[in-house]
């Protein structure tokens, strides 16, 4: 595998990668390199210049504040499944974290690359989108804010313009009775998400409160479904409401559902309300349990462990 | 040191420099003057080429040469086809190393550019243009050999390489005669092999010696040297071929292939050392690739599950040429084991090799036994649930009871000793075979069905007789040699001709040695893999290595135990047959204080101060054994699945694996064996298939799409054994390398079916993956009303 020939730059500051991106148009920016450089060898990609953000210390770290975890853009998916702070406020994020790839892409592979690629497949997009997450991102003017809902916008296309760059990325904390989950139904080979359902949950005493459901995988960007998300809401969480709130999925799939050689785009119909109605039963099942400090604890388990 | 050895689980001594990273494979050497080539593949799996213009490629930077098929005439024969199949009406269509006028699959080389660096021959590939006239494309077997299929190649009618049978008993007597005729259509879904390593060659021809030496991936050094001297028209003392480290091969590694003669040809060229590395997508698109059979079964018996004959048609996919040894795998490997561990009173099938336009398919871990095994096995779990009965008590009423020396079967094999039912038993009363049956009966819980599915198989390693290979067109023999040399100090080199790459014969047959001789095998270095400096062998596949080569090893070991008891016997002033052996020491019978250990005899044979009369100084033998017959490991596997039928997501719970090789050498290397092989026949059952598209572009060219198993996915594997040595083989060893690949495809597969027998689901096409499942559980619900 032979990459093309390319120029290459490092950044050491924020400024510094805004900097090089009005100076050599058609860059690319390096982070992981975990989507980027096996384009690049597959010759599918031949951008003239790489600037590499590897070392921008800003960009990395986990924070906790005004209520809200705050993720710099290198922070790698292993550090994220790892996070206690992730873990506690934000557990949908750490379960889906760990199921990115394997041990060596997550050791690699940045939070920030990975929504900037937005691939349909990847499962950081549909969590994000369910927790409502918002995008603090470098522009050539200074700092705008995308929020998720209006960051992804298509296969592999974002509101990100030329010389963007996502910075941080800020994930509101659970609120008390809320209990999430991350459902993936992973492909064997690249263990990208055939289907990826995330799901936040409300439990108001008997009834079931605020519900955001998102979808990955299935089409060309993940995408709420609020068919299902209406039909829980205020319901009593009875296997019946909710095997009958996620059989409306298929209302928010339309026409144009990615399909494959594994998974063909009527399997994938066909799995969706599968896999949102066990999204929406684990998330339920932490729901329960949430008022209690102590449970806040990682219920997940990574698959490495 | 005692002869305890034989049979101990020491660790593999080629691991410390494999885990490390200190190990060389090819593309770790880096010559003097080195350039390096690369591959104008094909994009099209069909095509004729109507021009090509290599003036830019030529121009570019660092480039040195490009050529093409013309530039090859007279200098480059095409890649052999070296088993020449008899009564097969065998066709073998030229494999030029660079296509002339036809390109017949996606990978084929159409030009090779030589240049400085990689990046700079890889950038000049871009610049060549080729102008392609498409031609409709064929992948599927069964549709290359219908009428009106694409033609490849334009003497061959039918696109059939050749057409195979193999009869005995009266088959149709046998179906007359049935209370009930079970069929299916099985699909044995093409396969990539997946070594770790890619393949590589390093070719240096220096022109001033006319010599030529080759670093290559391969698992028969000697082969390529012999094919070498063929294909580039070198005399074959001027090539010397090296097999260095080498990361697996799993059969993709045996053929000799035109990338391989083509760096050759370009070193010879241009004077200089060329190397060659292919990428994994070319490892993809143009190393060998395993199985692609169809086959149509059929089983008779009666009532009581007695078998009475299997009848076959299988239409074996070759892909576009017929790769080194290809013929052989789908018929003499495949057809001759029918009978399996069963007492099969007739069988007649019929195997048509057809040309695809797909990657050339070679042998692939288990090569054509376990297209059979699945086969057989399949039949008799489909013949279980036809009458209802237990599918151990079907194998049971069939298996050839224990032997010891002899069974003849119907394909005319004389299997050397077994012990079926054994092994099955063992099998059952482990897994509590029982306890799992009325568990199931129980039901599905929460929409999970269990299934238990049995695979028991034996299979023919330690190839072979080689007047037997003369008589199947084998072109070659099929012996095996080793020298074992001792130096003064004691320490000892063994030279094989075999060609170990991962199977961890370094240590095994420094046991051997040790075992034999009584020395520490820590002091015995093996050397394997150069064609300078080993005596002439015919490569590791087949399970042969051990079988084979530890043979011609441990008689070699027994010739030196015997001149060095004639020099003890000199040297304590005794009789010869007055001397007693053992644990390394030769003594005088009843005065065992009055001894000599192997390292004095050593010293002193070296030295040749004191010799008998008539012996030669030195303590060296050579042995050149061909086997008087080939092996018959056997075994019994047992798998246990969860079906969600929800989704129709497969889950391997548990997988007992009991395989008899005969005594175990290290059993330690024997379970690693038998872990990769079950692991890569799990692969089959459930993940892995070469996908081609109607246009024969390969779909799985990447492992992003190509599912190869992870552990994550798989259960510890329970690996059980029995030892039931072979009579004719020195130390009763019969190989282990491909046992675990031949069960595991079946048990796996039967053991989902057998999940989803309440659900009316009877057959899913290999791999079972969830759609499949789910898919047929859907159309069994929809068929049931």
């Amino acid at each position: 595998m032979y990459a093309p020939d390319f120029a290459y730059y490092r950044a050491d500051s924020v400024a510094e990668i805004g900097r090089l991106l009005r100076a050599h148009p058609g860059a690319k920016v390096l982070a992981g390199g975990h989507s980027l450089i096996p384009l690049l060898k597959l010759r599918l990609a031949a951008p003239p210049a790489l600037i590499d953000i590897g070392r921008v210390a800003e960009l990395k770290g986990i924070a906790v504040a005004d209520g809200r975890v705050r993720i710099g853009a290198l922070t790698t998916h292993a550090e994220i499944a790892a996070s206690s702070d992730v873990a506690r406020h934000a557990p949908a994020l750490a379960a889906a974290a760990g199921v990115i790839g394997d041990p060596a892409v997550r050791n690699r592979g940045t939070i920030g690359g990975n929504v900037a690629h937005a691939d349909p497949a990847s499962d950081l997009p549909t969590v994000l989108l369910a927790l409502g997450a918002s995008f603090a991102v470098a522009t050539d003017d200074g700092e705008r804010t995308i929020p998720a809902g209006k960051f992804f916008q298509g296969m592999m296309a974002t509101a990100l313009g030329d010389h963007d760059v996502v910075t941080a990325i800020d994930v509101p904390a659970a609120p008390g009775g809320q209990g999430q989950a991350y459902e993936k139904f992973s492909h064997p080979a690249s263990r990208y998400a055939v289907i990826g359902v995330a799901a936040t949950v409300e439990l108001r005493g008997e009834t079931v409160g605020n519900v955001a459901v998102a979808l990955g995988g299935l089409v060309p960007a993940a995408v709420r479904t609020g068919s299902v998300e209406q039909a829980l809401s205020g319901r009593a969480p009875s296997a019946e409401a909710i095997a009958g709130a996620a059989a409306a999925v298929s209302n928010d799939l339309g026409d144009d559902l990615i399909g494959d050689i594994y998974a063909s785009a009527e399997y994938r119909r066909a799995m969706a309300p599968v896999c949102v109605k066990r999204a929406l039963t684990a998330a339920l099942k932490q729901a329960s349990v949430a008022d209690a400090p102590a449970a806040r604890s990682p219920w997940w388990k990574p698959s490495w462990l | 040191m005692s002869t305890r050895i034989f049979g101990s689980g020491i660790r593999r001594r080629e691991d410390p420099r494999l885990i490390t990273g200190s190990a060389t494979y090819t593309d770790d050497l880096t010559l003097p003057r080195m350039v390096h080539a690369a591959m104008l593949r094909s994009p099209h799996a069909h095509a004729r080429i109507t021009a090509i213009d290599t003036s830019k490629a030529a121009a570019a930077p660092g480039v040195i040469a490009v050529y093409t098929h013309a530039d090859t005439e007279g200098g480059l024969q095409p890649a052999p086809c070296a088993w020449l199949l008899p009564d097969s009406d065998l066709k073998i269509a030229s494999y030029h190393c660079l296509a002339k006028d036809v390109v017949r699959f996606a990978g084929d080389i159409v030009a090779v550019v030589v240049a400085e660096s990689r990046y700079q021959a890889e950038d000049a590939l871009e610049l060549i243009d080729v102008g392609y006239e498409p031609l409709p494309a064929v992948t599927d077997p069964e549709a290359a050999a219908a009428e009106g299929a694409p033609k490849l190649h334009d003497e061959i009618d039918g696109n059939q390489a050749f057409h195979w049978k193999v009869a005995g008993g009266d088959v149709d007597a046998a179906f007359a005669g049935a209370d009930v005729v079970v069929k299916d259509r099985i699909v044995q879904q093409r396969l990539i092999p997946n070594a770790m390593e890619p393949r590589a060659a390093l070719a240096s021809f220096v022109g001033a010696t006319g010599e030529l030496t080759v670093w290559n991936t391969t698992q028969n050094p000697h082969i390529v040297r012999f094919l070498t001297s063929l294909v580039l028209g070198l005399s074959e003392d001027k090539i010397r071929v090296i097999a260095p480290e080498v990361g697996g091969g799993f059969g993709s590694k045996i053929a000799a292939y035109p990338a391989d003669f083509l760096t050759m040809f370009c070193s010879r060229k241009l004077n200089r050392p060329v190397k060659w590395t292919e990428t994994r997508s070319e490892n993809y698109q143009s190393t060998t690739h395993g199985r692609d059979h169809v086959q149509h079964v059929e089983l008779a018996a009666k009532n009581d599950g007695t078998v009475l004959g299997l009848r076959c048609t299988v239409h074996a996919g070759m892909g576009a040429y017929l790769s080194t040894a290809a013929p052989g795998i789908p018929t003499i490997l495949h057809g001759l084991m029918l009978s399996g561990v069963y007492t099969l009173p007739a069988v007649h099938e019929d195997v048509y090799g057809v040309y695809t336009n797909g990657v050339p398919v070679e042998a692939y871990r288990g090569a054509g036994r376990p297209e059979a095994t699945f086969m057989l096995e399949r039949m008799m779990d489909v013949l279980a649930a036809r009458l209802d009965m237990d599918p151990a008590d079907v194998r049971r009423k069939n298996m050839i009871p224990k032997f010891d020396d002899g069974h003849e079967v119907v394909t005319t094999l004389k299997y050397d000793s077994g012990d079926y039912p054994g092994a099955l038993d063992k099998v059952l009363s482990h897994a509590d075979y029982a306890g799992l049956r009325a568990k199931q009966k129980a039901g599905p819980a929460n929409g999970t069905y269990t299934g238990l599915g049995l695979a028991t198989y034996v299979e023919i390693c330690g190839l072979g007789p080689s007047q037997v290979a003369g008589a199947i067109g084998f072109q070659g023999g099929l012996w095996e040699s080793a020298i074992v040399r001792f130096h003064p100090s004691g320490k000892v080199h063994v030279f094989i001709g075999a060609s170990p790459h991962g199977q961890g014969e370094e240590t095994t047959f420094a046991q051997i040695v040790g075992s034999e001789l009584g020395v520490d095998p820590q002091d015995v270095k093996v050397f394997h893999g150069d064609t300078d400096n080993t005596p002439m062998g015919w490569g590791t596949y087949g399970s042969r290595t051990t079988a084979v080569g530890g043979a011609a090893l441990a008689l070699t070991a027994r010739k030196i135990r015997d001149k060095a008891k004639v020099i003890a016997a000199h040297l304590l002033e005794a009789a010869v047959e007055d001397m007693d052996y053992e644990d390394g020491k030769f003594f005088v019978k009843g005065a065992p204080d009055q001894s000599k250990t192997i390292g004095d005899i050593a010293l002193m044979a070296n030295v040749a101060w004191n010799m008998p009369e008539g012996v030669e100084a030195g303590l060296e033998a050579s042995t050149f054994y061909d086997p008087p017959n080939f092996t018959f490991p056997f075994g019994a596997h047992l798998a246990v699945v969860e079906v969600d039928a929800e989704t129709g997501a497969v889950a391997l719970k548990r997988y007992v694996a009991l395989d008899d090789c005969g005594p175990q050498i290290n059993p330690v290397i024997v379970e690693g064996q038998v872990h990769g092989g079950v692991v890569q026949g799990v692969g089959q059952a459930l993940w892995e298939e070469a996908v081609y598209d109607e246009g024969g572009q390969l779909v799985t060219g990447s492992m992003l799409d190509y599912a190869l198993p992870r552990a994550d996915l798989l259960p510890d594997i329970e690996v059980l054994s029995t030892v039931t040595p072979s009579p004719h083989h020195p130390l009763g060893v019969k190989g282990i390398g491909e046992a675990g690949t031949i069960a595991s495809t079946a048990a796996v597969y039967n053991a989902v079916m057998d999940a989803l027998r309440p659900l009316g689901v009877t057959s899913v096409r290999m791999p079972l993956t969830p759609e499949r499942v789910w898919q047929a559980i859907q159309d069994a619900r929809q068929a049931k009303g």
